[in-house]
C-alpha cells in the first residue's frame, strides 16, 4: 500500500510541471466552460446545445478570436443528473477557472449549480426556455420565458379554439411555475381551467391521464412534458385517438416530438419557439446548411441549440467591448442596454435589467403529416414580467428566483 | 349505462396497469426471483427488444415477428452475458449487483455513442375504440392479452416441460440435480437466457407506445423490481396477484388525483405488504398451503 502511494506520488511529481506548463502556454486564450447533458433523459434534446457552441467558436476562431485570443472549450457530461452539475460547476471554477460557463438544461438543474455560481462569483449562461423569474446578476439567460411564449401562446389557443384549458405538466420547479403562468393567462383572458395534472419525471405510461382529460373535455391542452418518458403520452394519446388541439412552450422547439413520432400523434400542437430548423428565412436556411456541413449526422437543429449558437457570440461582443473577460467590466457594457446580435431566429438583444434575451417568437403548428407552418410571427418580444415587477440588476442583485404569486418587493 | 361505462373504463386502466407491470416483471421474476441474480442490467435487456424489434419493423418486417425477432436476440445476448460474467458470480449475489449494473451502464451509453440519442417509433398499430364517452387504444388490450398469455405460457414451461422441471430441480438443488445428471451449466444458462428474453419480449411489446432512447429501459425496472420483490419467489403466485394488486391501486389513485398519486400510492402499497409479508405474497401463500 505505502509502495502504491509513493508510486502515485511520483506519477504525480511527473505530471504536474506539464501541467503547469500547459497552463503558461495557453495563457492566452479565453476559457468557456460547458455543462450540458450529453447523456441520459435529457441528451435527445442537448447535445445539439453542445455542437452550437463548438460551431460558433470553431467560426470565432477561425475569424481570429475573441480580441485576438482563441476561444477555448472545457467541455463535461453532465449526464441529465443535478449532483453532477453541482461538482463540474466546482470543477470548472476553482480547477479549470474558466472565463464563463455555459450550462443546463432543466430548471432543476439551474437551481442546483446556480447556488455554487453565486459563491465563487463565476459568471454563467443559461441558454434554455424556462419558467422565467431569475433575477441573479452571475446570470445571463438567453432562452425564451413565460412572458415571451404563453403571453403569445395561451390567448392565440383561447380564441382560435375555445376557453376550457387543461394543462399536463412535468411535477418539478418548471412544470410547476409554467403551470402557474397558464393558469393566470387563462383567467385574464376570460378561459377557464378544467384541469391540471402533474406528472412526475420518468414516467412514461399515461393511459389513465388521457382518460382523465377526456372526461374533463377541453378545448384546449396544455403539454408541459419534460424528458423522453414523459414524451411516449404523445405516441399513447394519439393511439387512443385523443384528438384536442395542444399548446407547449417545451414541445416540438426542444424535443422535436414531431420528427420522433410517427404521424399523425402530434397533429394540431402549437408550440411557441424561438427557433427551430423549420424557420423558413434566409438566415434560417444558411444557419442550418452551415450546421450540417459540420454536423452531418445532427436529427434536428432545436431553439437551445440556436440559442447556444448565439450565446458564444453574445458573449464575444460582451468581452470585446469590454476589454476584458471580467464580470464586472462585462456588467457595465450589458448596462449600455444594446448588446444585440443578428441571430439565426432574428435580432436579440440582451435586456439590462434582468440579464434576460429579447426574441421573435414563432407560432410553430404541427399538420396531420407532421410538418410545421407558422401561422404567426411575433417580432422583438421583450423578456418584460422581471423588469417591470421590480428586478433590477443595475441597482441591486438578489439572485433569487421570483414566480407570479411570489414576484420581488420593489422597495429596494 | 353510465356505470357499466366507469366500470369498463376502471378495469381497463387497471388491466392496463396490470399488463405493464407484469411484462416488465416476468423476466425479472425468473432472473431475481428463481435465479437469486440481482439483475440491474434488466432494463437494457428491454431496451435491447425494443431496438432489435423497432429496427426490424423498419426493415419492413411484420409487428409480431419483429417482436418475436426482439425478445430471441434479447434471450441469445442474456445467454452469452450469462457464459462470460454472471456464470461467475452465482456464488456472491452482491457482487451481481455490481456485475450488472457495469452492463446497464455500457449498454446504454455504447446505445447512445453507436445509434444516437433517439431511434424513430413505428407508430401504434391497431386504432382506436369507443366506449360511451372515452376513446381507447385497442393496442393496450393487445398489450393485456399478452400479459396473460405470457402468464399461461411460462406456467406450462415451468409444470408441463422436460426443461421446466430440470430448470426448478437446477435452482432448488443444484448439486443433487447435477448428481442425477443434469447438465446445470446448461440449465443456469437457458433459464437466465428465459429471462432476458422475456424482457426483450416486454420491450418489443411497448416499443410502438414509447419514446425510443437508450435510457428507455428505467422506465420499466423500478416498476419490475416492485413487482417482484412483494411478489416473492415463485412468478405464478407471486408476481402475477402483485401485478394485480397493484395495478388496481395505482389506476384508482390515478384516476383519482392523477398521476403523482398514483406513483405515491402504488409505492406505499409496496412498503406495506413488504410489512406485512416479509416473504412476499407468494411466501404467503405457499405458508398458508403447506
Amino acid at each position: 500500500m505505502a509502495r502504491h502511494v509513493i508510486s502515485t506520488l511520483a506519477v504525480l511529481g511527473i505530471l504536474l510541471p506539464f501541467s503547469g506548463l500547459a497552463v503558461a502556454q495557453e495563457k492566452t486564450s479565453i476559457k468557456l466552460g460547458v455543462l450540458e447533458d450529453q447523456s441520459g433523459d435529457f441528451a435527445v434534446a442537448t447535445i445539439g446545445k453542445v455542437h452550437g457552441i463548438q460551431l460558433a467558436t470553431e467560426e470565432i476562431n477561425a475569424a481570429g478570436g475573441i480580441d485576438g485570443r482563441p476561444l477555448e472549450l472545457v467541455i463535461y457530461d453532465t449526464q441529465s443528473d443535478n449532483t453532477r452539475y453541482q461538482e463540474f460547476m466546482r470543477r470548472v471554477l476553482q480547477r479549470d477557472k474558466v472565463d464563463a460557463v455555459f450550462a443546463g438544461f432543466s430548471s432543476a438543474s439551474r437551481e442546483a449549480y446556480r447556488p455554487i455560481v453565486n459563491q465563487f462569483d463565476g459568471f454563467a449562461f443559461y441558454n434554455n426556455q424556462y419558467e422565467g423569474g431569475v433575477c441573479d446578476a452571475n446570470m445571463v439567460v438567453t432562452g425564451a420565458v413565460p412572458e415571451q411564449q404563453f403571453s403569445t401562446l395561451i390567448p392565440y389557443m383561447i380564441e382560435k379554439y375555445g376557453k376550457k384549458v387543461y394543462t399536463i405538466a412535468a411535477d418539478y420547479n418548471f412544470g410547476q411555475i409554467s403551470a402557474e403562468w397558464v393558469r393566470n393567462i387563462v383567467k385574464e383572458h376570460g378561459g377557464e381551467m378544467v384541469g391540471e395534472e402533474f406528472i412526475p419525471l420518468g414516467v412514461s405510461q399515461f393511459s389513465q391521464t388521457i382518460q382523465n382529460i377526456q372526461t374533463a373535455k377541453p378545448d384546449v391542452l396544455v403539454t408541459l412534458l419534460v424528458g423522453t418518458a414523459q414524451a411516449s403520452y404523445y405516441e399513447q394519446a394519439g393511439a387512443a385517438s385523443l384528438k384536442v388541439p395542444m399548446a407547449s412552450s417545451v414541445n416540438v422547439g426542444q424535443g422535436y416530438e414531431h420528427k420522433r413520432f410517427k404521424a399523425p400523434s402530434l397533429a394540431n400542437m402549437y408550440a411557441t419557439v424561438n427557433y427551430i430548423e423549420e424557420v423558413d428565412t434566409p438566415a434560417s436556411k444558411a444557419f442550418v446548411e452551415k450546421w450540417h456541413k459540420k454536423f452531418p449526422n445532427e436529427p434536428y437543429i432545436n431553439q437551445e441549440a440556436e440559442n447556444s449558437y448565439s450565446a458564444v457570440y453574445l458573449y464575444k461582443q460582451m468581452v470585446e467591448r469590454a476589454k476584458s473577460t471580467k464580470r464586472d467590466d462585462i456588467r457595465k457594457v450589458i448596462a449600455q442596454g444594446d448588446v444585440c446580435f443578428d441571430a439565426p431566429e432574428g435580432k436579440v438583444c440582451i435586456d439590462p435589467k434582468s440579464q434576460h434575451m429579447s426574441h421573435t417568437i414563432y407560432l410553430a403548428h404541427v399538420g396531420e403529416d407532421h410538418t410545421i407552418d407558422f401561422p404567426k410571427v411575433w417580432q422583438d418580444v421583450k423578456p418584460y414580467w422581471l423588469g417591470d415587477s421590480g428586478c433590477d440588476l443595475m441597482k441591486s442583485d438578489p439572485s433569487a428566483q421570483y414566480t407570479p404569486s411570489n414576484p420581488p418587493v420593489a422597495t429596494k | 349505462m353510465d356505470v357499466l361505462y366507469s366500470t369498463f373504463s376502471f378495469l381497463y386502466q387497471s388491466g392496463d396497469a396490470f399488463a405493464f407491470l407484469v411484462l416488465s416483471a416476468c423476466g425479472l421474476a425468473v432472473i431475481f426471483g428463481m435465479m437469486g441474480v440481482i439483475n440491474l442490467a434488466h432494463g437494457e435487456f428491454i431496451l435491447c427488444g425494443a431496438y432489435v424489434s423497432t429496427s426490424a419493423t423498419h426493415m419492413g418486417l411484420p409487428l409480431p415477428l419483429a417482436i418475436a425477432l426482439g425478445a430471441g436476440v434479447a434471450g441469445l445476448i442474456g445467454m452469452l452475458l450469462e457464459r462470460l460474467i454472471v456464470r461467475h458470480l452465482y456464488l456472491r449475489p452482491l457482487d451481481t449487483i455490481v456485475a450488472t449494473w457495469g452492463i446497464s451502464m455500457i449498454a446504454t451509453q455504447g446505445t447512445l455513442i453507436v445509434l444516437g440519442s433517439t431511434m424513430q417509433g413505428t407508430g401504434t398499430p391497431f386504432g382506436s375504440f369507443m366506449v360511451g364517452n372515452y376513446s381507447y387504444s385497442v393496442y393496450r388490450i393487445v398489450l393485456m392479452g399478452m400479459a396473460l398469455a405470457t402468464l399461461a405460457a411460462l406456467w406450462l414451461v415451468f409444470t408441463r416441460t422436460r426443461f421446466g422441471v430440470l430448470a426448478r430441480a437446477t435452482i432448488q438443488v443444484p448439486h443433487i440435480a447435477q448428481a442425477l445428471g443434469v447438465n446445470t451449466g446448461l440449465i443456469y444458462s437457458l433459464t437466465f437466457g428465459l429471462g432476458a428474453a422475456l424482457a426483450g419480449l416486454a420491450g418489443g411489446l411497448y416499443a410502438p407506445t414509447m419514446t425510443l432512447v437508450p435510457t428507455m429501459g428505467s422506465a420499466f425496472i423500478v416498476e419490475a423490481f416492485v413487482t417482484v420483490v412483494i411478489g416473492g419467489a415463485d412468478i405464478f403466485l407471486g408476481t402475477a396477484p402483485a401485478a394485480a394488486i397493484l395495478g388496481v391501486v395505482k389506476a384508482a389513485l390515478t384516476s383519482w388525483q392523477g398521476q403523482l398519486a398514483g406513483q405515491i400510492g402504488m409505492l406505499l402499497a409496496v412498503i406495506i405488504v413488504i410489512r406485512i409479508l416479509p416473504r412476499g405474497i407468494s411466501g404467503w401463500i405457499l405458508k398458508e398451503r403447506a
